[in-house]
């Protein structure tokens, strides 16, 4: 996995500086404020996903519920044609060309020492799970609440913003054995 | 200057639509130059031994923060055609302690697990599959939830409106906290060994 300074053009390459990378990210919300008017995000194109398997399954029960239907409330064009869905769409793209760039595209499982492939699988679909509920509970995710409202300074980003970290923190202690 | 150039009406849905996927490349590959695309390496901030998600997350708050306040202030862009999340402070709160339990199991949030995803890391996958089921078993109890979800309802408001401080005065509050953060994160990764996660 790590590879020594002498090796480094055989490996992947190493990450950028934190500050670079966020300067970097800033720039992009800023820019698509000044575009768009809005930041980032990414749950919201997942409940587009969700919302059209849903009314393509069983389409009298998402159209009977608020949450779906405000995704397919526009009968003219298709739910999946949304800015957030292109938007991810576009982030699948740039972490593609970013990993290739650096030689960091490789199929593993991220863990730590003590977990088992299957314990960490275990634990990722967990932890996605709480993500989904959480981030639609929030009304947005780390991209959509806490970075996007964060640089306006949104209370309820903020708020939120302090719930995640807070909430990471407090659990960490019990889940070490996966990371550490 | 007149932004943001979409409420202006300088392009149409079709071309925001390009627009979104240009952007979206910007953001997938900047969060992949941090490293986002590994979950160790996120989780790694929850053990203070890499404080890289606070420094990346910080660093690109305070860049846009800046640069939408100044383009504000010189009159090239117009707040109040900016779109502002209404607040629900409660079930935000609790959303936000729900999505930080799962950042830790899990090792992701939905924007990195998409960049962890395709850049082949199997568990990033399984964490987008989890992403789907929780967002369909949120709609499927929705109905159950609604009042708790619309519950605290505080409207479109920003710290500087609810602490009734100048945009400008926090702005700077903002930088200088988050410098002071900066720097005390340097600190604690040299006191703690420098335990950096490669890729």
């Amino acid at each position: 996995m790590s590879s020594t300074s002498t090796e480094v053009h055989h490996g992947p390459k190493p990450y950028w500086n934190p500050y670079l990378s966020g300067i970097g990210l800033g720039l992009v919300l800023l820019l698509s404020y000044v575009i768009m008017g809005r930041g980032l995000g990414a749950s919201g194109a997942f409940s587009s996903l969700v919302a059209t398997g849903v009314s393509t399954i069983a389409p009298e029960h998402a159209r009977a519920n608020t949450f779906y239907n405000e995704y397919l409330a526009d009968t003219t064009k298709s739910p999946l044609k949304d800015w957030l869905v292109f938007e991810v769409l576009g982030v699948l793209a740039g972490g593609f060309i970013s990993g290739a760039l650096a030689g960091r595209i490789k199929k593993t499982v991220e863990k730590g020492p003590r977990i088992s492939v299957r314990g960490r699988l275990f634990f990722a679909f967990i932890g996605g799970t709480m993500m989904g509920v959480g981030a639609k509970l929030a009304r947005g995710c780390t991209s959509g609440q806490a970075l996007t409202g964060g640089a306006v300074l949104n209370v309820g980003s903020w708020a939120f913003m302090l719930a995640v970290f807070g909430g990471a923190y407090m659990i960490a202690y019990f889940f070490r054995r996966q990371w550490k | 200057m007149n932004a943001p150039f979409f409420k202006y009406g300088l392009f149409g849905d079709d071309v925001s639509l390009v627009v979104a996927f240009v952007i979206g490349i910007g953001f997938g590959f900047f969060l992949e130059r941090g490293g986002f695309g590994n979950g160790r390496k996120l989780a790694a901030q929850f053990y203070f031994n890499d404080l890289t998600v606070f420094k990346v997350m910080f660093t690109a708050i305070i860049t846009a923060m800046v640069g939408i306040y100044y383009l504000s202030v010189i009159g090239w862009m117009d707040l109040s055609l900016v779109y502002l999340n209404p607040t629900y402070i409660v079930p935000q709160t609790v959303g936000g302690l729900l999505l930080g339990f799962g950042f830790v199991i899990g090792g992701y949030c939905p924007g990195t697990s998409c960049v962890s995803a395709v850049t082949g890391k199997i568990d990033g996958m399984v964490y987008l599959l989890g992403i789907v089921v929780g967002i369909f078993i949120f709609g499927e109890i929705f109905p159950l939830i609604s009042t708790f979800y619309t519950s605290t309802p505080m409207g479109q408001i920003t710290l500087s409106q609810l602490f009734n401080i100048p945009y400008g005065i926090l702005v700077f509050a903002v930088v200088m906290m988050a410098i002071g953060g900066f720097a005390a994160a340097e600190w604690a990764e040299k006191k703690l060994g420098n335990k950096i996660v490669e890729p």
